[in-house]
């Protein structure tokens, strides 16, 4: 065991960059992943400095948390299946059934995944508040109140089906529509071919889909703020509020572990356990895509349930731009952009930050996602797999979490960064890193290991392989990489709300702190300025690596 | 400039599924002549693309030591050995050109731009690539994806050159026109090869020797000739072309019995006399005859393939035996069930020890 570590470490010492660079990521993974939870643990044990279990009992006890955790949970669980399902219809007439818009359609759909995660909250608030145009213009409720269960879980639903939406996708894209052919074929009618042959074999990827959902649902931090109210209490918020209401780290500490069980199980079930059950049933023949198990009216049911749920994201979105060119919604509907003059006023520092931390901590997640894929699918080192897991681990790691780990361990000598724009950079590297991660070792993965070993073999180090082979081959998951990262560290706010200062603030923060003094119309501005800004950036990297990749297929020095 | 191949005492164990080691490559020891093309030929698991992925640097050998020239190469990176590689799945860099392609380890190199371009160029018409410097990978077809390959590792001017199953994903055709140009190239060059395949026939054609390896050890290492005709090992005999294993008695020196039946033989092993041995019968050393010959035999199956008829002969008390015969159409078909005459050629007869 050790003379295999020592000699596989004496292999990669014949690449000294290699290995400093395998250094560098393990020590940077230890430091700023798996550290911060340390603290976090250890701290929910402590109270002024002495050991106790006080914080647990505390949460037993009182009915506050203990409805905090019921709370969360249920609403996981409902938004999990709610978004799957939404997620599974969508996929399925959006792939396999032959209806007009599907490009259109698709984009609508995961709309959603680009914006501020309480875009929905706030729009939910201009449709259905206490001055809500649905509610009190349109039907003149006075007493409805969309806080609560009903308001986190519509407003989640809305956030997080895209994100089963694309999930399910892959899926549906790995069953060979063939196998229904087939079903049908020796008799099946087509009830039976879809829940007998079709759903079965989708099954570990729908229940995958919503694992996934269910961990963002927990970790969910910007809707529950918004729309939970007081009655409601949630994990997230509810710790945030123990640490900058009460001041009590302890308290949140503990609340935060709290969280971070459901999560990190859902995470283990989802990696560890369905994905060595998922069915790939496509083989290299391309066979004709459109499914036949759907008659013509649940064709046309499907369809039109997509483009309700299209029509509904396209209303908030709408709502959000209308909200934010509007004078004081409820009362005043004058267009006006007083609102916008404010963001680029008062709050342009806010989106010069902004951008700034996003700018600089994209590339570097992006590079570092790519580096760790290559390291991790191309070379064996000891203590591989652990770096995998830790690099990944981040993303069942809620937020709120990662935020109070990185005010615990870096607020005080040796590593002082709190209020820096270094530790916004970081947190958000090592928390948006897990996705670029992913995607580049499952491209890697499909890739002939021979056609890197061509470099080396030809003279190339690990380093010049990895920059002129490896990178230029795994193009699609870095520009994916580098587009998560972009568009997390625009809209990213349950870790960065512990982590902003005076000097460096984020535009997620101050949309909530908007929402917070009910200047809904700033929080719209704030909103759309996030929205457009992204978009903008989807379109330049996308240029920018779809040349880069074609310059260096184009090589003449 | 190239460089002869010393192996000694090679051992590669790997790490099996359930932890208990597994040899891959046993005690091996090689000697490659510099300049020359060295076949490692066995069939799949037997041990050679580790041996020749081993040399390239690409796995690290558990024991025993690879020596290029005077120089260890165990803890030479694989982009410092200088030993250019032809991929099974050729490993053409999708994203780059057939130029770039070839020009990528001169350009790691650092050579000036001209010196690029000019290798680049030569190595190209050398390679019957001239008209497709631009073209991108995915627009070649296989046998030219093959050349570009080759072209990328000749270009190196590498001390040695290394072929793992280059031509396995080739039609036949073309696998046969490329084993010629492989041959050629490598004659022409003279720089030391060691090429690993498991067609016996390809082996056979282009190589100056062959080493035939199974489960892991060298089974035999000799000239085509040597390995054909004077197999050392059963499993040599029977993987290198057909073979027919006859049970015999030496009776004395100079004569063998086969069935009860006693014929003179030269040059049989003194040591073996008044023992049982095997022989191996090439299937083309035993001549069908309808009137005499050294056994009768009944004719149990019979195909037609062209250039030769291939025939079951069911020897009565020595089994049945397989028998070409060339040029059919000379003596007419024998028919299933025909009584027929064998005489064995008494020079192809080899008898294992």
């Amino acid at each position: 065991m050790f003379a295999k570590a020592r000699s596989e470490l004496r292999l990669l010492a014949r690449d000294p960059i290699l290995l400093a660079l395998l250094a560098v990521v393990a020590v940077s993974i230890v430091l700023f992943v798996v550290y911060p939870l340390v603290r976090v643990f250890l701290a929910s044990f402590q109270v002024d400095g002495n050991w106790t279990l006080e914080g647990y009992a505390a949460l037993a006890e009182r009915r506050l948390y203990r409805n905090a955790l019921i709370n969360s949970l249920s609403v996981g669980v409902l938004v999990g299946l709610l978004g799957v399902a939404i997620g599974f219809i969508a996929a399925l007439v959006l792939t396999r059934l032959d209806v007009p818009g599907k490009r259109l359609l698709h984009y609508i759909t995961i709309l959603p995944i680009v914006s501020p995660p309480f875009v929905s909250a706030v729009s939910i608030l201009f449709l259905f508040g206490f001055n809500g145009l649905v509610t009190k213009q349109l039907l003149g409720l006075q007493d409805f109140s969309i806080y609560g269960f009903r308001g986190v879980v519509l407003s989640q639903v809305f956030t997080f089906a895209p994100i089963a939406y694309l999930s399910m996708r892959g899926v549906l894209a790995s069953i060979s529509p063939t196998l229904e052919d087939a079903a049908l074929n020796i008799g099946a009618t087509r009830w039976q071919a879809f829940w007998k042959v079709s759903f079965p074999l989708a099954l570990p990827g729908i229940a995958s889909a919503f694992l996934v959902v269910f961990i963002e649902s927990m970790a969910d931090f910007g809707n529950p703020l918004v729309l939970a109210g007081a009655g409601f209490p949630m994990l997230a918020p509810q710790a945030y509020l123990e640490i900058t209401g009460s001041f009590n780290l302890s308290r949140g500490a503990t609340l935060a572990i709290v969280l971070l069980i459901p999560s990190l199980t859902a995470f283990a079930i989802q990696r560890y356990y369905l994905a060595k059950r998922q069915y790939i049933t496509v083989t290299g023949k391309p066979t004709a895509s459109t499914t036949k198990v759907v008659s013509e009216p649940v064709k046309w049911l499907l369809f039109g349930f997509v483009v309700l749920f299209a029509l509904f994201v396209t209303a908030f979105y709408a709502v959000i731009l209308v909200g934010a060119l509007t004078k004081v919604w409820g009362f005043n509907y004058t267009p006006t952009l007083q609102h916008f003059v404010y963001v680029f006023n008062v709050g342009f520092d806010t989106v010069k930050d902004t951008l700034i931390v996003a700018l600089i901590s994209t590339p570097v997640s992006g590079l570092f996602g790519m580096l760790v894929a290559f390291l991790v699918v191309r070379r064996v080192f000891p203590g591989r797999t652990a770096l995998e897991f830790g690099s990944i681990l981040s993303f069942a790691v809620p937020g709120t979490v990662v935020g109070i780990g990185y005010i615990l361990a870096f607020n005080a000598p040796p590593l002082v960064l709190t209020g820096t724009l270094t530790i916004l950079v970081l947190c958000f590297v090592f928390r948006y890193v897990p996705v670029g991660i992913q995607s580049g070792i499952a491209v890697l993965r499909q890739i002939d290991p021979s056609i890197e070993e061509a470099a080396q073999n030809l003279g190339a180090d690990g380093l010049t392989t990895f920059r002129k082979v490896t990178l230029p081959l795994i193009a699609p998951a870095f520009f994916s990489g580098l587009v998560y990262a972009f568009v997390r560290a625009m809209t990213a706010i349950s870790a960065a709300i512990f982590l902003v200062s005076a000097n460096w603030n984020l535009m997620t923060v101050q949309i909530l702190n908007q929402v917070g003094s009910g200047r809904l119309g700033v929080a719209a501005a704030y909103s759309v300025v996030v929205i457009v800004i992204v978009l903008i950036a989807i379109a330049v990297i996308s240029t920018l690596v779809s040349r880069w990749s074609r310059h260096t297929s184009m090589v003449r020095n | 400039m190239t460089l002869g191949i010393r192996i000694a005492g090679l051992n590669k164990t790997f790490a099996g599924h359930d932890g208990v080691p597994v040899a891959a490559v046993k005690s091996i020891d090689l000697n490659i002549e510099e300049g020359k093309l060295v076949t490692l030929l066995g069939p799949s698991g037997c041990g050679k693309t580790t041996l020749l992925r081993m040399i390239a640097g690409f796995e690290e050998p558990t024991e025993g030591d690879i020596w290029f020239g005077d120089r260890r190469m165990n803890d030479v990176a694989p982009n410092a050995r200088d030993a250019a590689m032809v991929f099974q799945s050729y490993a053409i860099f999708p994203h780059l050109d057939v130029f770039e392609n070839v020009a990528f380890g001169l350009r790691l190199r650092k050579l000036p731009r001209k010196e690029i371009e000019e290798r680049v160029m030569r190595v190209l018409e050398q390679t019957g690539l001239s008209g497709y410097a631009r073209r991108s990978p995915n627009q070649l077809s296989g046998g030219q994806q093959q050349r570009v390959a080759l072209a990328r590792c000749i270009v190196m001017e590498p001390r040695v050159l290394l072929f793992d199953e280059p031509l396995s994903n080739l039609d036949a055709k073309l696998r046969e026109q490329m084993r010629v140009e492989i041959r050629e190239l490598q004659q022409r060059l003279g720089i030391t090869s060691v090429y690993v395949t498991h067609d016996q026939v390809e082996a056979m054609s282009i190589s100056d020797r062959i080493v035939v390896m199974n489960g892991g050890v060298v089974e035999q290492a000799g000239t085509p000739h040597e390995v054909y005709a004077r197999p050392a090992t059963r499993f040599v005999a029977d993987f290198i072309g057909k073979a027919n294993f006859v049970s015999a008695r030496i009776a004395e020196a100079g004569s063998v019995e086969i069935a009860g039946t006693r014929f003179g033989m030269e040059g049989l092993p003194q040591a073996a006399v008044a023992k049982d041995v095997t022989l191996v019968i090439r299937p083309e050393a035993v001549h069908l005859s309808r009137d005499k010959g050294d056994f009768a035999g009944t004719v149990r199956r019979v195909m037609f393939l062209g250039n030769i008829a291939e025939y079951l002969v069911d020897v009565p008390g020595a089994g049945e035996w397989l028998v070409d015969s060339p040029n059919p159409a000379e003596t007419g078909l024998f028919a299933v069930g025909e009584t027929a005459h064998l005489t064995l050629s008494r020079p192809s007869i080899h008898v294992l020890g």
